[in-house]
């Protein structure tokens, strides 16, 4: 899938976060003996608690998720979701700047936290017996932080660093960046989760102090914890912790500017010197679990997974074994998202291959699924490999938290998770045709070319 | 024999009230096959996969003169056929086995790993006995592996970061196998054929250089026989080429100029040598001076006081032939200067006092709490420190013994540390706008920096 890429506090996590980006969601435990029960609760203040419990280390993950990403921001006002991540860890009157750092490295522990278009989330990865004390310092700056004008100016040239680094050093992401932007033409989509530089620049104290009260409150977060504990035990803590927080005022239903019908074929074209070898890529529009019509994102997915997901995949083995004129093609779909997302696929030429002839090579492709379909064995396949990288996800704790942070966050349950393995097995060779017919039309697609400088006479 | 190990818990100054849940344990077992393979084993049944991760010393370091890229062009065609079986038709059985396999070389190793349902093991490990012994190495194949990794080269030449890597391991280590980069280069990629291929396997892929790591679902005696089955075959003595040690040459100034929105910074220390005495008491140092995600001395100064950066770290790096201690970051061009100050202000302030005892007891709880947390949350994190720890010849109680090692550090010695390492005048590389390292600043963007496995 492609990642909307979270940014987090700092580049040393950045590589697990993007990792766990494997499959878009994970198998729930079901009646296996060995199998853990995940259990779903909620607070008298609005917050619902998940537990995973998982014994094979003594490791535990605590996270905090808000319902809050860049998506929601107010207009004029790019990268307050992040740069207020940043400000969470700033201290509070009981909690000083810099103590809850130190106390998380004092157990052994690692922290972080990051943000995306459709939530913040902060988490903290420490020996079980440390969770009491996670529990208290998360609980309290959820309400407590104190934010001066001090802190502010130095985290804000932090963050414009982090963009530098990020995006301005870098023409793909530049690329990638304005890509999005003429994707979308209404929805916030458009917008990076970082913020526009010269919107950075004028984030103040007012605006994070207005952000905060508004958005960190229990009613609009998800707390997980992962790892070796049981579940009773880390609610009776959450009641002593969280619970103590009073609800926040009630948020209005998360609806954002949505997009206009697409009637253009749109490209966005970036030359530079530093590209050594061109490469493309085309998207679209689509929608995505939490609003597609019933069985579309399923079908969706497994478009995704036949069309461009591994070696397997009709690109690879089409485009680039048998046609010999790529040396990468592949397809990725954002299902996760809480609002309609992006569909993509891409090449890069290998040899003297144009991107051109690439290009039309990938859309050949997907112009057989539309008029043929899929057959049995491929979606057989693409089935298998979805459930099965689902029980792999479930090794590694860090990615089971995320798995249902994220889809809490974004407005889905514990029992979608649990039903999703029989929803991917349930869609037909002819769903998957159609939702390829009805959403990877050329004729609204953007499509987006990273190429050396132009030369003359080409 | 059998290792129990617990994580060392370090009472929390604010539990609120403790729960006490049923400890997780981690327990080492040390598996020999009827054939003599040897293998690390963490037995668990929590989800019904099983991982296996081994390594074969030699690695890039092996790759001839000329032939630069060899081991990297090799990795990637385990998968592309093997036995009786083409390209084709092994991807479809892997695939059907539920298993995935990867395989990849750094400077001092091949490394391979697999992981599997453990309801379809027998079909897996069998797959993976093919590739590590027989390996078909069909022209096919290699000539579209080769093209894809000469399109990965040809895509970053451009790249001032590209430059600025090759100028710093050039300055560091020469001409060196260290100074090459793992991936080749497109002059050695071309002239490779199946024949180097297949006698570079043959040198590399033996018993008498080879690591294995197993966790999961299955028990030792039914590793024993799939230990013998993958691995019992092999030649017995791999036939590598010595590759010399190596000092990186400090003292160095690099300048790449690039007009770009930051300034990148990389210093080079001394480092310490893994098995050397006085390994932690440097370990411990570095973790003080840059080494600790939000609470070193750099991280400290550099961006929390002055936010003149996103990201500053400095590490130890080990390889089998070389040490050295590096610092990295990268900051907005017209401040880099005053960064750079900062940075050598830092280094030249623990170079010359050392730390506090306080800095000292919060590093120690750190080193010794995180061990767990870093190296154990997975099967394939459990795997690559099974691997990891043999890599190193360190005894497979070495986790029990660990945190005396680390405890055993005094004041003193980190000092001696600091004083020794610090004190070198280092080889520092600029990119960005105003390269010139006389006048303005210091280290780089983490992204290029190793991160070393936890020690």
């Amino acid at each position: 899938m492609v990642s909307m890429t979270g940014l987090v506090r700092a580049c040393a996590l950045a590589l697990s976060i993007a990792a766990l980006s494997l499959p878009a969601r994970a198998e729930a435990p079901t009646t296996a003996a060995n199998e853990a029960v995940v259990e779903h609760y909620v607070l008298d203040n609005g917050l619902e608690i998940v537990v995973i419990p998982d014994h094979r280390s003594p490791i535990v993950t605590h996270m905090v998720w808000y319902k809050i990403g860049s998506a929601d921001e107010p207009p004029g006002k790019s990268g307050i979701a992040h740069f207020f991540e940043h400000l969470m860890f700033k201290g509070t009157k009981a909690h000083p700047a810099g103590e809850f750092d130190r106390v998380v490295s004092e157990i052994g522990g690692n922290q972080n936290a990051f943000t995306a278009n459709d939530y913040t989330a902060f988490f903290q990865t420490v020996p079980p017996d440390a969770l009491p004390t996670m529990m208290s310092f998360e609980a309290d700056r959820m309400r407590g932080l104190i934010l001066t004008e001090d802190v502010i100016g130095a985290e804000r040239d932090v963050v414009l660093e982090e963009r530098r680094s990020r995006i301005e050093s870098s023409p793909r992401s530049l690329l990638q960046e304005e890509t999005q932007a003429t994707l979308f033409q209404n929805h916030p989509y458009r917008i990076p989760v970082i913020g526009w530089l010269h919107e950075m620049e004028q984030l103040n104290r007012v605006d994070a102090t207005a952000f905060y009260d508004r958005y960190y409150a229990p009613n609009n977060a998800v707390l997980v914890v992962a790892g070796d504990v049981e579940p009773e035990a880390v609610l009776a803590l959450a009641k002593t912790t969280y619970g103590l927080v009073p609800r926040g005022p009630d948020l209005p239903p998360r609806v954002r500017p949505s997009e206009p019908e697409h009637n253009t074929r749109r490209t966005v074209t970036m030359n530079d010197a530093r590209v050594g070898v061109p490469s493309y890529s085309t998207s679209w529009v689509v929608p995505t679990y939490r609003n597609a019509r019933p069985g579309e994102a399923e079908a969706l997915d497994l478009l995704s997974e036949i069309l461009g997901g591994g070696t397997r995949s009709r690109l690879y083995q089409q485009v680039v074994v048998k046609g010999d004129i790529a040396s990468a093609a592949g397809a990725g779909y954002d299902s996760g998202a809480y609002d309609p997302s992006t569909f993509t696929v891409y090449g890069v030429p290998q040899g003297d291959n144009t991107v051109a002839s690439v290009e039309a090579a990938v859309n050949a492709q997907i112009a057989s699924v539309i008029k043929d379909g899929v057959t049995e064995k491929e979606l057989d396949s693409a089935k298998t490999r979805y459930v099965r990288s689902l029980v792999f996800a479930r090794d590694e704790q860090a990615d089971m938290a995320n798995l249902y942070g994220r889809e809490l966050a974004t407005g889905g349950t514990v029992e979608d998770i649990a039903e999703w393995p029989d929803r991917i097995r349930a869609v037909t060779a002819e769903q998957v045709q159609a939702v390829a017919q009805r959403y990877l039309d050329p004729s609204v697609a953007v499509t987006s070319y990273l190429l050396p400088p132009a030369t003359e006479g080409k | 024999m059998a290792v129990r190990f617990i994580s060392t818990l370090v009472v929390a100054a604010l539990t609120l009230f403790a729960i006490v849940p049923a400890q997780a344990e981690v327990v080492f077992q040390d598996v020999t096959s009827p054939k003599g393979i040897h293998a690390w084993l963490v037995e668990d049944y929590s989800v019904p996969i099983v991982t296996i991760r081994f390594s074969f010393s030699g690695g890039t370091s092996q790759d001839p003169v000329g032939k630069e890229g060899l081991a990297n062009l090799m990795t990637s065609l385990f998968d592309e056929g093997a036995g009786d079986l083409d390209s084709d038709t092994f991807q479809i059985k892997l695939d059907d086995a539920g298993a995935e396999m990867s395989f990849s070389a750094d400077q001092d190793a091949v490394h391979g790993s697999m992981r599997m349902l453990a309801d379809q093991q027998p079909e897996a490990f069998g797959l993976l006995k093919m590739s590590v012994e027989s390996p078909r190495f069909d022209q096919n194949p290699i000539d579209r592996m080769r093209s894809q990794i000469v399109s990965g080269i040809m895509a970053n030449a451009q790249r001032p970061e590209t430059a600025a890597n090759e100028q710093w391991a050039k300055t560091l280590y020469g001409d060196h196998p260290y100074s090459r980069t793992n991936d080749g280069t497109i002059a050695g990629l071309t002239t490779v054929t199946a024949a180097d291929l297949r006698a570079f396997h043959r040198a590399m892929f033996a018993r008498s250089n080879l690591h294995i790591g197993v966790v999961g679902a299955i028990d030792a005696e039914t590793l024993k026989t799939r230990l013998d089955q993958v691995f019992g075959d092999l030649p017995a003595e791999a036939a590598l080429t010595p590759v010399p040690d190596i000092v990186p040459k400090l003292g160095q100034d690099v300048g790449i100029t690039y007009n770009l929105p930051q300034t990148t910074i990389y210093m080079a220390y001394p480092g310490v040598q893994r098995a050397d005495p006085d390994f932690f008491a440097a370990y411990v140092m570095n973790y003080i001076l840059g080494g600790g995600d939000f609470s070193s001395r750099l991280f400290a100064e550099v961006r929390e006081k002055r936010g003149l950066t996103y990201g500053v770290s400095s590490s130890l790096q080990n390889s089998d032939h070389a040490d050295s201690l590096v610092i990295g970051t990268a900051t907005r061009a017209d401040r880099a200067g005053e960064t750079l100050k900062v940075i050598q202000d830092v280094i030249a302030g623990l170079a010359k006092d050392g730390p506090t005892e306080a800095e000292l007891a919060s590093a120690k709880k750190y080193i010794i709490g995180s061990y767990a947390i870093n190296s154990m949350s997975s099967s394939v994190a459990i795997a690559n420190t099974l691997v990891g720890l043999q890599d190193v010849d360190l005894p497979i109680d070495y986790v029990a013994q660990r945190p005396a090692l680390i405890n055993a550090v005094t004041l003193e010695q980190v000092k001696a540390a600091a004083a020794k390492l610090l004190s070198v005048k280092p080889t520092i590389l600029l990119l960005g706008p105003a390269a010139t390292p006389a006048d303005v600043p210091t280290p780089t963007p983490a992204p290029a920096l190793e991160t070393p496995t936890q020690p």
